[in-house]
């Protein structure tokens, strides 16, 4: 039966038909998905993880203990587990293992577009990049076998097009919601040689890893993954992963070869391809990967200098760029331009009720420096806010903020981080500050939830992957206060006084780290409670603009005009309010009031 | 490789484009699955992510035998299927010309106008924009047929009833797909505001 499914749900089906009894992720665009849909199938474990290195690790002790296991992430996510996973390559696995690094071409929701590609032969393992859901499903399953084979961790590498594009697969099994619970895996076989990376078993293991990785480049001489179709032989397309699907269309009617195996390449394969067409066109999306390696083998391409280094392929890119290079492709139709209308954008905001918008409202009215991290809160940086100054990396703003004052900087400042990005990697940054008595301010924005990505459970939410497994919520400032910081500040995300006293108390304070708990439930959690509609007294107000600047999408500017100032007055959307009351507390002239029977 | 797989693969092209929010990914499943119960290729693609709450949300489906990209090509789209009346206008270049646009007469004022700075553009100048492309097009006061049934979430529905009438597949295909995805109790709602949509058009 033909099913539409997305990259992430086949990547997840083709886990679960390869009998994955251990699965860990950590949230992130474009990966989520997957774990989100393994946590739907009985018969194994699947959990949110601290953060990426977390994941793998314990997707590497369950391949230890003798079970396939997964771990999922984004393509920034592998850099934070990259140090485990260049030494796996060298202990090698026991049951299949996994890793899903979901790339970002384009940088639709990422802080870069970097080709994770690389990673495969940095830490020299295979892997396989799928072009479809059909090939996510099978790839995945596959990529369990070839794990076990040839005793190594197996990158399989999806991008945006590929994991958020819905395609045809073939199900082969029913459904697979309901399995009794799997047997226990058998005992743990000992084997300190490969699993204790002492600098002695390390060095024995590096030849076996070359060796590895010579069998898996003949291996992939005849694997099917790697397929050519021939056609004109004109020309010669070498391509794979999603550039694939534009490849077939821009260049349809000419041969293609398909790596459906990134890493290691088929060099012999890749030879006879290329002296049986005229030309031959290297079209990979990101880096020149493969391109290089086949200018290492001499082979004379086409490639980066026509095709786009930077940013997602498209078709139009791809064929304007195939023109350039004076290929004999199909033209695009001309097409006259249409007349444009001056769209207004429309920017991200923070959600009506949003716990974080009283947060960046004193971050703007005192002035702060902010270092800032990776979440909904980064919407910060945007006007009306414009409160944030440094963005890198998950869990970086504790680190940049400290280095900032160490500089010598004595401007105001505070970093401001989410709960989950609190535990992913600022809880280190945090123990430094501590350690080195350096007095940063730390704004912990608490919504209890993973919010950007579509509400995951973390530690700091105690909501569990599985609905039916139990999780545990851990107190922040419990930890916080057991980490040493003495200036504990803890306030409720709603009421703007007490969070702007807060912010400003502890910045003011000079002896050892600050850290202010801005607690607040998202408003996409269960359990939020919707509050009553706020009016606006269109006598009292006087157009002074200050409950613009929360930057709710609830509140508007109305028709009606100020006679003194000529400023527009404001109007409260009511099907947009949530009754947060943050505008409310921020107008000078009480013109923002609670009606006093509820609307909703 | 077969015969036709050598072919550069012809396809229906359509976009989906609004707010987030507003059903646009459950439209854009529905005629995915549409196409594929109906015996061809179908691909689907969208973004999540930065663009979710209140931004611009796109989304392709392609039909085809077999269908490549996930995504089509600027200026070749066969239906721009809009829930937005400003968002039609937005993405009216992918739109190839004589092309057939489907919008929702809807319009949902962005924060850059509502506070400050820009304005939206009048019915005039919106208009002139898509008839620049096209003389197909087919406005649906979609909200107001979905609130007359009683819930504003059946506009995807309407919206697809009203695309449907350019569709040469059965309504009941479209049914089954559509009833399939919803709770057993709104099955005979949405029925009814498929039948509205397609009637706009009569």
């Amino acid at each position: 039966m033909k099913r539409l499914l997305s990259g992430n749900e086949a990547i997840a089906l083709g886990a679960w038909e390869a009998g994955v009894r251990f699965a860990s992720a950590y949230a992130g665009t474009p990966s989520t998905e997957i774990l989100e849909n393994l946590s739907t199938y009985r018969g194994m474990t699947a959990e949110w993880a601290s953060n990426e290195k977390v994941a793998l690790d314990t997707a590497i002790g369950a391949s230890f203990a003798g079970v396939r296991a997964l771990a999922c992430m984004k393509h920034v996510g592998v850099n934070v587990a990259a140090d485990s996973l260049m030494s796996v390559s060298y202990t090698g696995v026991n049951s299949g293992l996994v890793l899903v690094s979901a790339d970002d071409p384009g940088a639709w929701s990422s802080q870069n577009e970097q080709d994770n590609r690389h990673y495969a032969r940095f830490g020299k393992f295979p892997c396989l990049e799928p072009s479809d859901s059909q090939e996510a499903k099978d790839f995945t399953r596959y990529a369990f076998e070839l794990s076990e084979e040839f005793n190594t961790v197996v990158m399989v590498r999806s991008t945006t097009r590929v994991s958020h594009s819905k395609s045809a697969v073939e199900v082969e099994m029913p459904e697979p919601r309901q399995v009794s619970p799997p047997e226990p895996p058998p005992p743990f076989e000992r084997r300190p040689k490969s699993f204790v990376l002492i600098p002695a078993h390390a060095r024995l293991l590096h030849p076996v890893v070359e060796e590895r990785m010579r069998s898996l480049a003949e291996h992939a001489e005849t694997s099917a993954l790697n397929r050519i179709e021939w056609a004109d032989r004109q020309i010669g397309v070498i391509s794979g992963g999603a550039a694939y699907q534009y490849a077939r269309e821009v260049f349809a009617g000419f041969s293609l070869l398909k790596l459906g195996m990134s890493y290691p390449l088929p060099k012999q394969k890749l030879r006879d391809f290329s002296s049986q067409v005229e030309t031959v066109v290297v079209m990979e999306e990101l880096d020149p990967f493969w391109e290089d390696q086949m200018r290492a083998l001499g082979i004379e391409v086409i490639g980066k200098e026509f095709f786009p280094l930077t940013g997602e392929f498209t078709l139009e890119r791809v064929r304007s760029a195939a023109l350039q290079a004076g290929l004999p492709v199909e033209p695009a139709v001309e097409v006259p331009p249409a007349v444009p209308v001056g769209a207004p954008p429309r920017i991200p905001a923070l959600c009506p009720g949003c716990p974080h918008r009283s947060v960046f409202y004193s971050a703007r009215k005192q002035k702060l420096l902010v270092s800032g991290d990776i979440g909904c809160y980064t919407i910060g940086v945007l006007p009306p806010f414009e409160a944030m100054d440094t963005c890198i990396a998950m869990g970086a703003s504790i680190g940049v903020g400290h280095g900032i004052h160490q500089a010598g900087n004595q401007e105001r400042s505070a970093s401001v981080i989410g709960d989950s990005t609190f535990f992913h990697t600022g809880l280190p940054a945090l123990a430094n500050s501590v350690y080195n008595r350096v007095p940063t301010t730390t704004i912990i924005l608490d919504n209890h939830t993973t919010a950007m990505t579509g509400g995951q459970g973390n530690p700091a939410s105690g909501v569990p992957a599985h609905p039916e497994r139990e999780a545990k919520r851990i107190d922040i400032e419990a930890v916080v206060r057991a980490m040493g910081v003495l200036a504990v500040w803890k306030v409720d995300a709603m009421q703007v006084k007490e969070v702007d006293g807060a912010i400003k108390a502890a910045v003011a304070h000079q002896d050892g780290p600050a850290v202010v708990i801005v607690d607040g439930e998202c408003v996409m959690n269960q359990g939020w409670q919707r509050g009553t509609v706020v009016k606006v007294d269109l006598e009292a107000c006087n157009g002074c603009s200050l409950c613009f600047r929360v930057g709710c999408p609830a509140v508007l500017q109305s028709d009606e005009r100020d006679v003194k100032t000529e400023r527009p007055k404001a109007e409260i959307d009511p099907l947009l309010c949530t009754g947060c009351e943050v505008c409310l507390q921020v107008c000078p002239r009480s013109a923002i009031y609670r009606p006093e029977v509820s609307l909703v | 490789m077969s015969e036709d797989q050598l072919a550069r693969p012809a396809a229906t092209n359509f976009l989906f484009v609004g707010v987030g929010g507003q059903g646009i990914l459950t439209a854009s499943d529905i005629t995915a699955e549409v196409g594929l119960a109906a015996g061809l290729d179908a691909k689907k693609s969208e973004i999540h992510g930065f663009s979710q709450r209140g931004g611009v949300v796109e989304s392709h489906v392609r039909w085809g035998n077999p269908v490549g990209s996930p995504m089509g090509e600027k200026g070749a789209i066969d239906y721009l299927v809009s829930f937005e009346i400003l968002e039609a206008a937005r993405f009216i270049e992918w739109l190839k010309p004589g092309g057939v646009v489907v919008s929702n007469t809807q319009k949902l004022i962005p924060m850059s106008v509502s506070s400050g700075g820009h304005e939206y553009p009048g019915d005039q100048e919106i208009e002139q924009s898509l008839r620049s492309r096209t003389d197909q097009i087919v406005l649906v006061e979609a909200l107001e047929i979905a609130q007359r049934l009683g819930n504003s979430r059946l506009v995807n529905t309407v919206v697809l009833g009203a695309l449907s009438t350019h569709l040469e597949i059965e309504p009941d295909a479209w049914l089954e797909v559509i009833v399939r995805r919803v709770p057993p109790r709104y099955a005979e709602l949405n029925r009814k505001a498929f039948w509205e949509g397609r009637r706009t058009l009569a």
